[in-house]
């Protein structure tokens, strides 16, 4: 219950909205519980013989309640199906806020599909529990209390005998309900086995074909198959047990007014009018005996999706990292604010030893140095020798250890992180293309002044009920603004990043919209995108986490000849695996395992012979390959 | 050449695709009749309880009569009975009917797949051939269980409502009908704004899926770039967007349902207004008109289920659809011929020749250019080149995966286009750099379910490359379970058991593609060592990336940019000083200079 206490900030907000939806639930079952009373007179007049008059009077009021009725239901569902999706959207807009603040190592171990499937479907499931759960249960509550009151008020006795079955339909929704649960959860382990085995074998069709296996892959498909139709099978004939369960049941419940009813008012004891109104009575209340029973699964299932996003809800968000506290207070130095002349950042790396995580190997040992303004300083070494872990540490992707990495002489965990990263132009290994536009690409970051940093809680007040399904409002989507980074500074970036002539080839220029994930562009396009994107802030600190790889010789060069000219002023740190992209760094650190072995310019680690040398020369060789 | 979405829809009308469909009935002539009459029944019954209670009220309540009424109730019993067993004759026969028909249409999408062309999996991912066999077929199910025999149920129960309205007064019938034009047109309202709606919600949730994975998946950039806040802004657009969207679905079931309510109680008010008239002119009795008004309760229902039924089937048919365009697309490349059984032919030897071979993958520039060669019996021939110089496509080719542009290859002297398909490759092994598992145990991946292969030569397979000490450590041997994709073997395990796969199918000729290309360090001694097992006595062709692999081979092609520019022994290509020798230099230099790569670590 404590899990449910966390959705009633949300709930509370409408409180109005669910008032009003209750009432109309009131109203319309007991509008519907009336109509079989006005038969019951009716009829009981037409035995004793009525007057035209009554008669239209009593077919008029039969239309007007149901009229009413008919307001009534509409108001409920609109209101309180209403109110739960916008609770499902505001509940949603805080899942998404929160994961955008989540720090980075949260989604190494996380699967996007599963993350989205708490969004989306988990969220659903709360949202049946708090839009038409709601309906039902009020719903069942009214018309079982109302229809056992009148039903009680026309023949107690007669009342007892037929309600007998009912609490066994009840019983029987429920015991069924876990059984055929049960066997679902059987039958959809069975299809995901299916599906996994269709992903086996059509992923691996070549091998397959090759040794003309193609018969035995059928025939496990085949078995799999065959048993996911057994699991079914069982499923089916418990489904079947229970339709006839219930038609039974809820039959002679019908059975038993009939039977004794009408023996009644042969005697007397009854009559005619209120024989059909018990009948119809009792014909109501099986509704609400079957509701009960889904009623619970679905709450229940609501309940473990509510805990299934909390799971993701308690989790701490990147600025609340333990540790994180102490330093916060750290002066912000006073020439980073955004309107003053930025120079270059003293980067300072002490004595860093880095690991993923308690008991996990370190990734980085003992590693020392300095980059000040105006210098390239170059990180080279084999795939896994730490130097993009490195990187990432720098703009808090990854939380370094208290006292090891420092900016203008300040520890960057003490420091607010859209501040922090405010300062770092970082363009990673693989580039991350939005499905925006080109230019909206590159202008990606927010400007000065523009809605920056990690979001609000705040949230607008609820909308009146009388909105709660009306207008669309469709704030800020679509259309990209190029704000006050403006076009000349996307040009600009572009220009260095060479991205130029890639722009003259599209449709639509700068304002071409890009696919998913950028998927028109090349690998190489891909990457200098992610550089302009990252030149476009002038940023005192430049990150190229080797972020060149797909780009060929010729471009490269010409990009690196372009970033001369503000790496006069700026710090640039550049994790390369191709070593013409560091030639010409103020300072080459060699990686071996999280070490720095070797350490000094191009000429000087050329001349010293070592690892360095060894893979400068194999890059030579391959190049002559490429050309030739 | 049509891709696994088929042709656009008008081109097969519905009725076709429904009848197709009901084809798959064929099958099962006695469920399907048997379905058929339990639903006949079970309609029938459906009208017992309010003719009961008409005979009740008209011969017993109105005539004051006690005798008979515990008869009558019996014969209500037996009725109830009987229609809770139907019910569940029903339900069983409909859905497991349902559920063979499900099983033979996924066991013939898969085959099927099977037999299509490897070019047809270039144009389809994965992903969507899945869909196909998953929850295509799926949606079916709701046709054969809820859709066409709910609606043959609802449409009896109908016809017998009707027949009964009629016959108790023909007067009051039509009056109970007038509403039904009214009700229509309600329902056609609906139908169209909600199949509306439905598509309008789904785009919704295609875009905020779109964003939610755009975003988790581009988490670092969002963070790096300081986009959290507008990120959510947009994201809350997007959902807003959502929920208008449900919310405009939301209103027409809001409207309809109390519409459909109001409209059947007008017809209750009807037949109780000119019910009443009748009766006070003594034209009909009050008996007569209670069982009308029961009777016409019941007509209501129907109607409204099999306007919602109606979306089901329409659903069914767009998935049908889909899985007939996938059934319809025809493999380009066919068996020729009788199948060929038996695996070894005890011949010395296959001989390969490749003539004026140029080939282009769909719509791409050539990726080989006139190459030719040969390979005689038992030769061991090494290809090598860059990444992109079409080495891979020799492999593809000589296996039939694909059909030569121009050129032909000919295997024994045959040309393979001519030869059925599983005799040409019965007598290959195939060998590539991502081994492929499948779950299950070792000894059914190297069979790959293969009956051919006894227990012992799976046993001789381990032990002769090697890998003989670490499965015999595992739980069960060779019985022991793989992981799905082999996720807990390393990478140097994985290749040694597809070593021991291609020995124990026992080819004679060895293809190795790229085979060793992703194993380092020591292993990569263990690996030429099995290597070496394997080659023993076969016909072997070997593309490689590392030329230690190929280095003693009889002969060594050369391919660049798709033409095939050197060919001689490792010596006579080094002393040739061209692109081999540029090759050999690089690698040595590696070999050298041993970098031995820990395994990777994300981002690092």
């Amino acid at each position: 219950m404590g899990s449910i206490r966390r959705l009633l900030p949300y709930l509370r907000r409408y409180r109005r909205a669910y008032a009003i939806g209750l009432l109309s639930v009131v109203v319309t079952a007991t509008l519907a519980l009336l109509a079989p009373r006005v038969l019951q007179y009716a009829v009981d007049d037409l035995g004793r013989s009525i007057t035209h008059h009554k008669l239209t009077f009593y077919a008029a009021l039969l239309v007007g309640l149901s009229l009413v009725g008919g307001v009534a239901r509409f108001l409920m569902r609109r209101v309180v199906i209403g109110a739960s999706r916008h609770i499902e959207a505001e509940v949603r807009d805080d899942f998404f806020a929160h994961l955008t603040r989540l720090p980075l190592a949260y989604f190494r171990t996380r699967r996007t599909g599963d993350l989205m499937a708490r969004a989306m479907g988990d969220l659903e499931s709360v949202r049946l529990m708090i839009g038409i759960s709601v309906i039902d249960a009020a719903n069942t509550a009214v018309v079982f209390v109302v229809a056992l009151a009148l039903m009680l008020s026309i023949d107690a006795g007669l009342t007892v005998v037929a309600l007998a079955p009912l609490p066994a339909v009840s019983l029987a929704v429920r015991w069924f309900g876990k059984a055929i649960h049960a066997r679902f959860q059987l039958v959809q382990a069975q299809l995901s086995e299916v599906a996994s085995l269709t992903q086996e074998g059509l992923s691996s069709v070549r091998l397959v074909r090759a040794y003309g296996q193609e018969d035995a892959q059928v025939e496990r498909f085949t078995e799999a198959t065959r048993r996911y139709f057994a699991r079914n099978r069982s499923l089916i004939r418990l489904q079947a047990a229970f339709y006839a369960t219930m038609t039974f049941s809820l039959g002679a419940g019908a059975l038993l007014v009939l039977w004794l009813g009408s023996a009644r008012v042969v005697r007397g004891e009854l009559t005619l009018g209120e024989f059909v109104a018990l009948t119809a009575y009792q014909a109501m209340l099986g509704v609400p005996m079957v509701a009960i029973g889904s009623l619970t699964n679905t709450i229940q299932r609501g309940i473990a999706s509510w805990k299934r996003m909390l799971e993701v809800f308690d989790e701490p968000e990147a600025e609340a990292l333990p540790g994180a506290g102490r330093e916060r207070r750290a002066r912000v130095p006073l020439h980073w604010k955004a309107d003053a002349p930025r120079g270059g950042l003293v980067v300072e790396i002490r004595n860093l030893t880095f690991s993923y995580g308690p008991g996990l190997p370190p990734v980085l040992r003992d590693v020392s140095f300095r980059a000040a303004p105006g210098q390239t300083v170059a990180l080279v070494g084999a795939t896994g020798s730490g130097k993009s872990t490195l990187l990432h540490l720098l703009p808090r992707l990854l939380e370094p250890p208290p006292g090891t990495v420092f900016v203008d002489g300040v520890d960057v965990r003490g420091l607010p992180l859209e501040i922090l990263r405010r300062q770092i132009g970082f363009v990673p290994q693989e580039p991350f293309l939005f499905a925006e536009t080109l230019a909206g690409n590159i202008a990606f970051a927010p400007a000065a002044g523009e809605d920056e940093g990690r979001g609000s809680g705040e949230r607008e007040a609820p909308p009146s009920v009388e909105l709660l399904s009306g207008g669309f409002d469709l704030r800020g989507t679509g259309t990209f603004h190029l704000g006050p980074l403006g076009t000349d500074a996307v040009r600009r970036a572009a220009a260095i990043a060479r991205l130029e002539p890639v722009v003259e080839t599209l449709p639509r220029g700068y304002e071409t919209p890009l696919e998913e994930r950028g998927l028109n562009l090349s690998g190489g396009q891909r990457q200098r995108t992610a550089l302009a994107r990252a030149l476009v802030l002038d940023p005192p600190l430049l990150v190229l986490d080797d972020a060149l790889s797909a780009v060929d010789t010729k471009t490269e060069a010409e990009i690196l000849e372009g970033l001369r000219a503000g790496a006069a002023v700026r710090t640039t740190l550049v994790a390369a695996s191709r070593l013409s992209s560091v030639r010409d760094a103020s300072l080459i650190l060699f990686l071996d395992e999280g070490r720095i072995v070797e350490r000094g310019t191009h000429e000087e680690l050329v001349a010293l012979g070592g690892q360095y040398a060894g893979l400068y020369r194999r890059q030579l060789l391959r190049e002559s390959l490429e050309v030739g | 050449m049509p891709n696994a979405l088929g042709p656009g829809r008008g081109e097969r009308s519905d009725w076709q695709l429904l009848w197709r469909l009901l084809s798959y009935l064929r099958p099962y002539p006695w469920q399907a009749a048997g379905g058929l009459a339990a639903v006949t029944a079970n309609a029938v019954l459906q009208l017992a309880p309010p003719y009961l209670t008409k005979v009740i009220v008209d011969e017993h309540v109105a005539a004051g009569r006690l005798e008979g009424l515990g008869d009558i109730a019996l014969l209500y019993l037996i009725t109830l009975t009987a229609a809770a067993l139907l019910e569940a004759a029903q339900t069983s026969i409909l859905q497991l009917t349902a559920q063979r028909v499900m099983f033979d249409f996924r066991v013939q999408v898969y085959r099927h797949l099977h037999r299509l062309d490897i070019a047809f999996f270039d144009r389809n991912p994965v992903g969507r051939l899945m869909t196909r066999v998953t929850s295509d077929v799926d949606v079916l199910n709701d046709l054969f269980t809820s859709g066409v025999h709910a609606i043959f149920f609802d449409l009896f129960t109908l016809a017998g409502i009707v027949f009964i309205l009629v016959s108790l007064d023909w007067r009051l019938a039509l009056a109970a009908f007038a509403v039904v034009p009214l009700m229509g047109l309600i329902t056609r309202w609906f139908r169209r704004n909600i199949r509306e709606s439905f598509r309008d919600v789904r785009a919704w949730v295609a875009r905020l899926n779109a964003s939610l994975q755009e975003n988790i998946g581009g988490i670092a950039t969002v963070q790096l770039f300081r986009r959290e806040a507008i990120n959510q802004r947009r994201f809350r657009a997007l959902d807003a967007g959502h929920r208008d969207a449900n919310l405009r679905g939301m209103f027409y079931y809001a409207v309809f349902y109390p519409a459909i309510e109001i409209v059947a109680t007008i017809s209750t008010a009807a037949i109780l207004w000119y019910g009443g008239v009748l009766v006070m002119a003594e034209d009909l009795t009050l008996g007569g008109l209670v069982a009308f008004l029961l009777y016409s309760q019941r007509f209501f229902r129907p109607v409204a289920d099999i306007s919602e039924k109606l979306n089901g089937v329409q659903a069914a048919i767009a998935a049908a659809e889909r899985i007939f365009g996938l059934l319809d697309t025809q493999a380009e490349i066919r068996q020729v011929g009788a199948r060929a059984t038996g695996v070894e032919r005890g011949r010395a030897g296959t001989s390969i020749v490749f003539e004026h071979v140029s080939f282009a993958y769909d719509g791409s520039g050539d990726v080989l250019k006139d190459v030719s060669f040969e390979v005689r019996p038992g030769e061991r021939v090494g290809i090598v080149g860059a990444t992109g110089s079409g080495k891979s496509t020799v492999i593809n080719l000589l296996l039939r995966f694909y059909d030569v542009g121009r050129g032909r290859i000919l295997v024994d002297g045959r040309d393979i286009r001519g030869m059925p398909l599983p005799e040409l490759r019965s007598r290959f092994a195939l060998v590539q750099q991502d081994v492929q598992l499948f779950s299950g145990t070792i000894a059914s991946n190297l069979t790959m379910g293969s009956g051919a292969i006894s227990p012992e030569s799976v046993e001789r397979a381990v032990a002769a490359v090697g890998a003989g000490r670490f499965v015999s450590a595992l739980p069960g041997g060779t019985g022991a379970a793989v992981a799905e994709r082999g996720a807990t073997f390393s990478t140097g395990q994985k290749q040694l058991l597809s070593f021991a796969r291609a020995l124990a199918f026992n080819r004679e000729v060895l293809l190795l593609d790229e085979a060793t290309s992703s194993v380092e360090g020591e292993t990569e001694l263990a690996i030429l060592v099995a290597l070496r097992a394997v080659m023993a006595g076969r016909t072997t062709i070997a593309i490689a990336h590392r030329l230690a692999t190929v280095q003693d081979m009889d002969r060594i092609l050369v391919l660049h940019k798709g033409e095939l520019r050197e060919a001689g022994t490792h010596d006579e290509l080094l002393a040739h000083d061209g692109i081999y020798a540029k090759l050999w230099a690089l690698q040595c230099h590696s070999t050298a200079n041993p970098n031995p790569i820990p395994g990777g670590r994300p981002g690092s």
